[in-house]
């Protein structure tokens, strides 16, 4: 819902446009009055206007035994992120809910301390008094000082959206999981040379006490023992007990990495998946390897010192700090994860979401989106992020039955219900896993939730856990994945939500609850679990691919119901609810009728409500969960709107988020060590949208900046079509121009039209200033030439016009074109000169749309085999030539000069098809016999 | 002076619309070996494999032999990919090579003449020396060879052993001294005749039984000697335009290439009967006539250009107007253009050569290049660089019919019924 005072922040993003639109001022009467949080440089989008920090930040505190909860460290480290923010108390709040403290300490009955290797919990949890919402992430760490040997802290993620955390709670977890893991391995290697040096006291202590034992046996032989002496016996047999003790814990300590492998080998690919970011997880397991074998080994340079036999648990002495705790290296490390962590969860929901969709679409065309796509997100990204996010939804299977229909990639997207507070309290206070019937009247009780969000089961342990006054209002829990056998499925499907819908509940929501804290969903210890179970991330969804041998390559998305009892589960847990996604594309199959199957999810919902399947509408505060099927239809192109009518987004999705932090622009350079190296010190530069890592080549900021160029281009050069045709269709565009800032600007802005060869990026050289050669034509199609006014450059200018066959000479200086006409139509809707995009990440955005439509088109033309292949032997060649002439003018519509582009992008998916086991080469130049033209201004 | 020839950007005949460089070579590269050896590596690309050797060098396969002969320290090798054997026992340039299939021997050329066998032993020499070396070695029937050393061409007779002799032998059977400047080009075209051509445009036609000349032509330069004299000083002048650098034929015709010219001499009627006179810029290096009726050229001036020999219509005809060749040339103002072979007798001419298509990619002299009949052109140059020139519309195809396979093989591949 877009009010006025919304409209009036939106135009006040112009000030951060390069190039201001203006527009007449309106008129008095008709202005609106201005946003209240305007001021502040608040986005009225934004629900952080009521928050008192300015974005979101991660927290990570202590429950400290001596001081109680306390706040530790922030990321980013900046007191302008949270402001007013009062973070001892949300520390209090956030800490309050570990629910592990019942496991703190000696079991009853156990000779030694036991060490207790508790799977970490994840909360959220929601303080509408501070307008904070906050994924928590509480694990323990060892510490032989500490009560019961256990530190337990907290790492939270803290946002003003609460839908956002609820969304992304998965993704959350995954990552974060992560960071603790890293945390945990280094605590580990800290806590056993601690034990391993603390051993050697005892041993030396031991050895004194003995030696002095024996000094005072052979002083006096009157045959009784002085006091002193047995005061020694006691003494040396404590010390004894104490390295008994001491080397049970180390044995503990030592049995984890067993347990572990236990564990990872229910996911074998959890190495894999942990590959990104910047390597460090790879790095975390090899390091962890390394620091199994070697932290127990000896530490010569240790130099024991004689301790006192009695354990000094004071409150005088100083607790060790989390740096002290944890290795220091994995203890970098997992800031760098939680950096990362931070990066990547910047920014508004939607647009997280949608390119988290985006990626997931992407994932589909794996045989075009070298073309066009950003190879950093095809490739990098989702590795990095395949734990946690949208993994693969979709996979080509093979389409063995009803070949009829061909199966287009479908995304079905649902968004869930979000349900507040009152009704739906249930907390669960019993244990028992087994019991299937109180899991069932959880499971409808707890209905309301939307399966994707991965509540299925009500569970929590309460013990000791709230003692907060206030009102708790558990609204689900969640129960780790006890069927988590098969870690191969172990990423999720996000749920994306229409940005209106997150903005309609947001708006009613703060409505609601007053002052409470609301623990939206909790996963109980692994102690509850039966250790063959005990998966790493015990809150990932569960997500089952199926790859049909049924043919349909169905993946299908079941909230907590593993694979065997998918069956049982779709019949007897009503309450789930089975999203089934149709992923499996033929190809070689008439791949012409490309066709969105209409969404036909078989969700059952046991509330009496029934599935209500309705588009988003506002909350409703009654307790029908309502479900929105939300199809993404025509993600993929299909034939049926080919081109046509595209819309020209006004409103870039970075926007929503920019304008947050528009204002902060300070605290992003500040925290962002790696950020942009922000050459241009423009405002509207510095708001890098957040879930693109900082400082790739495809950053947000490199798309806008290349986007606002391409647009201005457009604008100024009559001949930008024929450029870009030229680009297009793989004739190599020469920018000459004497000023290299100029040209590497300009060709930095064209190459967003340059096809891809491979993975090695695009066939663009921003900058020449030797003679060109033939082996450049065909190693770049986009290249930036020096004009130099010197005797070199006459050769320079020889080979170019030498070459001028096989090339396009856009002349900066004399503002020229060189190149063969133009007649098509793709262009032209490519570029309009006349467009009202305005935005330069708006107009890529445009671009990347149009030209995978245009990859489809030329996948279809390469892929579908009666264009190529004779009908029957004995046909001529010509008849296949002339199939193709008219598959690509009247079933694609492609005129003149377009069917060239298309044929030349075909050829490079054959290249890139057929040669993508052996690496790609490069493709031969291919070129035409065309006179050119020259266009002048 | 003639001007040279030229077409625009749209040479809707020229079928080269795909080229593929390849770079490994760090010098020159002057030689390619004949068609056989697609047989054998079924790979072009291996040519470039073989031929790295530096400066000069000449390969020869048979039964998977390769052998090629390199200037800098008269080295051979003998490869099959990778370097069998190497013979370094010579005291000179070896500078030519050929075999003799009948005699399962191979001879080298350099300052004196050798004889090998499939062993690389070396079964006998010539004993003199000739200080210009030989440049060209032919074979010709009754196991003799033709060697042109300088203006002379030296027949030998190879003498195999017998029962009675002890071994092999090589004599001097003749020389001819017909020519009147140094031999540049040797061809054997048929199983009657031979043709040398040499430094100042004289092109022989050799008997091969009786070694006598059948035919020759000797004013190149200028079909037409009534033309007016100063021309003729001014081509005469240099020497090095008239220079015959090579030579192909078939049936009917010899292709010379002289100077910067190309000429096609019929054997028959022993005489020019088509010709450009400026075909490239600088000096054609190397002709081939392709089945098709066409000729492609490649010159020093890093060109290589297609030409197609036309039947001319009316052998009556006046000298082309001026125009007619305007339309190839694409901007050039001065184009004082008249072509000079039509000016003369129109039964001197029957035919002529249009330029149909070049292809421009080397930035240096284009050396040589073979003619594949499903591969197109391969070229090398002076510049390093080989390039193949393919077919695009082809190998389109051919990649196309590629990715159905591969679908195929990975079992994606549905066929509509």
């Amino acid at each position: 819902m877009i009010s006025a005072p919304d409209v009036v922040a939106f135009t006040k993003e112009d000030e951060y446009e390069e190039e201001p639109y203006n527009e007449p001022a309106l008129p008095e009467e008709y202005s609106v009055p201005l946003f209240p949080f305007a001021s502040q440089g608040a986005n009225p989008w934004s629900k952080l206007s009521g928050a008192k920090f300015s974005r979101d930040f991660i927290l990570i505190s202590e429950f400290s035994e001596q001081v109680g909860p306390q706040p530790l460290l922030t990321i980013p480290n900046d007191t302008k992120v949270f402001g007013t923010f009062d973070l001892n108390y949300f520390s209090l709040r956030i800490m309050s809910v570990d629910y592990q403290a019942s496991f703190v300490g000696h079991p009853p009955g156990s000779a030694y301390p036991k060490l207790n290797f508790v799977e970490d919990s994840k909360v959220v949890l929601g303080d509408s008094k501070e307008g904070a919402f906050a994924y928590v992430h509480h694990l323990t760490l060892y510490d032989l000082e500490a009560r019961g040997f256990v530190r337990p802290f907290c790492m939270a993620y803290i946002s003003a959206d609460q839908h956002k955390i609820m969304q992304q709670f998965q993704e959350l977890s995954a990552e974060f999981s992560k960071a603790s893991e890293c945390l945990k391995t280094g605590n580990r290697k800290a806590f056993a040379g601690e034990l391993e040096k603390k051993l050697k006291d005892l041993d030396y202590t031991r050895t004194v006490l003995h030696t002095e034992t024996e000094i005072q046996k052979k002083a006096n032989d009157k045959g009784f023992y002085s006091s002193q002496a047995i005061e020694k016996a006691n003494e040396l047999a404590s010390v004894e007990k104490s390295i008994i003790e001491h080397q049970d814990l180390l044995r503990q300590i030592r049995s984890y990495p067993h347990r572990k492998l236990r564990g990872s080998n229910l996911c074998p690919r959890e190495s894999e998946h942990t590959q990104d970011p910047p390597s460090q997880a790879a790095a975390t397991s090899d390091l962890e390897e390394s620091a199994d074998t070697d932290h127990y080994a000896c530490r010569p340079s240790y130099t024991p010192k004689l301790i006192k036999a009695k354990s000094t648990k004071c409150f005088d002495k100083k607790l060790k700090t989390l740096e002290e705790l944890c290795d220091t290296e994995y203890f970098t490390q997992t800031l760098a994860q939680l950096r990362h962590v931070e990066h990547m969860f910047r920014g508004d929901l939607c647009y997280l979401l949608t390119s988290q969709i985006d990626r997931a679409l992407l994932k589909q065309q794996h045989i075009t989106s070298f073309l066009f796509e950003d190879l950093v997100e095809v490739g990098d990204r989702p590795a990095e992020k395949q734990e946690s996010t949208v993994s693969k939804p979709h996979h080509y299977g093979p389409p063995s039955e009803s070949p009829e229909d061909c199966l287009i990639p479908q995304v079905l997207i649902s968004v869930g219900s979000y349900k507040s507070s009152v009704e739906s309290v249930l907390i669960k206070m019993e244990q028992d896993l087994g019991d299937e019937a109180s899991r069932e009247a959880a499971v409808t009780e707890s209905s309301s939730f939307d399966p994707q969000e991965n509540l299925d089961y009500l569970e929590m342990d309460m013990k000791g856990s709230v003692s907060s006054g206030e009102s708790i209002e558990v609204l689900g829990t969640e129960k780790p994945t006890s069927v988590l056998s098969k870690s191969e499925s172990q990423s999720s499907l996000t749920v994306p939500l229409s940005p209106q819908v997150v903005r309609s509940k947001a708006v009613s929501h703060r409505t609601i609850s007053g002052d409470s804290i609301e623990v939206l969903s909790t996963c109980p210890s692994e102690a509850l679990i039966p250790d063959d179970f005990k998966a790493s991330y015990p809150s990932a969804i569960n997500e089952e691919e199926s790859y049909g041998e049924g043919g349909q390559g169905a993946i299908l998305f079941q909230a907590g119901i593993s694979p065997p009892e998918l069956g049982e589960a779709e019949e007897g847990n009503s309450g789930l609810a089975s999203l089934q996604t149709d992923a499996s594309c033929c190809i070689g199959r008439e791949a012409g009728a490309l066709l969105v199957p209409l969404s036909t999810p078989g969700h059952t919902v046991s509330d009496e409500d029934g599935v209500v399947s309705v588009p988003p509408q506002r909350y409703r505060q009654k307790d029908q969960g309502f479900r929105v099927d939300f199809s993404v239809e025509n993600a993929s192109p299909s034939r049926d709107n080919s081109c046509e009518g595209f819309p020209a987004y006004e409103l870039d999705p970075s926007h929503l988020l920019t304008s947050r932090d528009g204002s902060k622009t300070s605290l992003d350079d500040h925290s962002d060590a790696t950020s942009y190296g922000s050459s241009i010190a423009s405002t509207s530069s510095d708001r890098t949208p957040s879930s693109v890592p900082p400082a790739g080549p495809s950053s947000e900021r490199h798309k806008k900046r290349a986007g606002q160029n391409a647009l201005k281009f457009i604008r100024q050069y009559p001949f930008a079509h024929p450029a870009i045709y030229s680009l297009l269709s793989g004739r190599t565009l020469v920018v000459l121009g004497e000023e290299e800032a100029m040209v590497r600007k300009l060709v930095t802005a064209l190459s967003i039209f340059v096809p891809g060869y491979g993975r090695h990026g695009k066939p663009v050289k921003h900058w020449l200033s030797s003679p060109l050669h033939i082996t450049d034509f065909q190693k770049w199609k986009l290249i930036g030439l020096q004009r130099v006014a010197s005797p070199a450059s006459a050769s320079a200018l020889h080979a170019l016009s030498r070459y001028s066959r096989y090339t396009s000479i856009l002349d900066l200086d004399r503002k020229t074109l060189r190149c063969p006409l133009y007649r098509g139509t793709l262009v032209p809707r490519l570029a309009d000169h006349r467009t009202h995009i305005r935005r330069g990440s708006t107009y890529f955005l445009h671009v990347q749309s149009m030209l995978a439509q245009l990859s489809a088109k030329a996948f279809l033309y390469t892929f579908c085999h009666h264009l190529h292949l004779p009908a029957h032997g004995s046909e001529a060649p010509e008849l296949a030539s002339s199939r193709q002439a008219s598959f690509l003018q009247l079933t694609l519509g492609l005129v003149h000069e377009d069917v060239k582009v298309v044929r030349y992008l075909a050829e490079l998916l054959r290249l890139h098809y057929t040669q993508e086991l052996r690496g790609t080469s490069q493709p031969a130049l291919r070129f035409d016999y065309v006179p050119s033209f020259l266009y002048k201004i | 002076k003639s001007p040279l020839q030229t077409i625009g950007e749209e040479q809707t005949q020229n079928p080269y619309t795909e080229l593929l460089v390849l770079k490994a070579h760090h010098d020159i590269v002057r030689y390619l070996t004949g068609e056989k050896l697609l047989e054998f590596s079924g790979h072009t690309q291996k040519i470039t494999a073989i031929i790295t050797l530096p400066c000069l060098e000449t390969c020869e396969e048979k039964n998977q032999l390769i052998l090629t002969a390199s200037a800098d320290r008269t080295e051979w090798d003998c490869d099959t990919g990778r370097q069998v054997q190497k013979v370094s026992c010579f005291q000179s340039t070896v500078k030519c090579l050929a075999v003799l299939q009948r005699l399962d021997v191979w001879l080298s050329g350099g300052n004196d003449l050798c004889v090998w066998n499939r062993k690389l032993d070396l079964l006998c020499k010539t004993s003199h020396l000739f200080d210009t070396g030989i440049s060209a070695l032919i074979e010709i029937p009754k196991n003799c060879v033709v060697a042109a050393v300088g203006k002379e061409l030296i027949i030998f007779r190879l003498v195999a052993p017998t029962e009675g002799s002890l071994g092999w032998d090589i004599l001097e059977v003749k020389r001819l001294l017909d020519h009147q400047d140094n031999i540049l080009s040797l061809l054997n075209v048929n199983d009657v005749s031979f043709v040398s051509g040499s430094h100042v445009g004289e092109l022989i036609v050799w008997d091969t039984l009786g070694w006598t000349v059948q035919a020759c032509e000797r004013n190149f330069w200028d079909p037409s000697p009534q033309l007016d004299a100063q021309r003729e000083i001014k081509l005469c002048q240099k020497p090095n335009d008239v220079s015959i650098r090579h030579l192909t034929w078939d049936e009917e015709n010899v292709f010379v290439a002289v100077g910067r010219g190309l000429y096609v001499y019929n054997l028959q009627m022993k005489r020019v009967i088509a010709c450009q006179k400026t075909a490239h810029d600088s000096s054609v290096l190397h002709v081939v006539r392709l089945p098709n009726r066409q000729v492609i050229s490649c010159s020093e001036d890093g060109s290589v250009r297609i030409w197609e020999l036309r039947e001319k219509q009316q052998l009556s005809v006046e000298p082309v107007p001026t125009g007619f060749f305007n339309m190839w040339g694409f901007g050039r103002v001065n184009k004082q253009a008249s072509h000079p072979v039509k000016k003369q007798q129109e039964n001197a001419t029957s035919c002529s050569l249009e330029l149909i298509g070049d292809l421009i990619g080397h930035s240096s002299s284009v050396e040589m290049f073979l003619y594949f009949e499903d591969h197109g052109l391969v070229t090398c140059s002076a510049d390093h660089l080989i390039i193949l020139w393919k077919n695009g519309e082809r190998e389109s195809g051919l990649r196309s019919l590629k990715l159905f396979q591969k679908l195929e093989e990975n079992g994606d591949l549905y066929l509509s019924v």
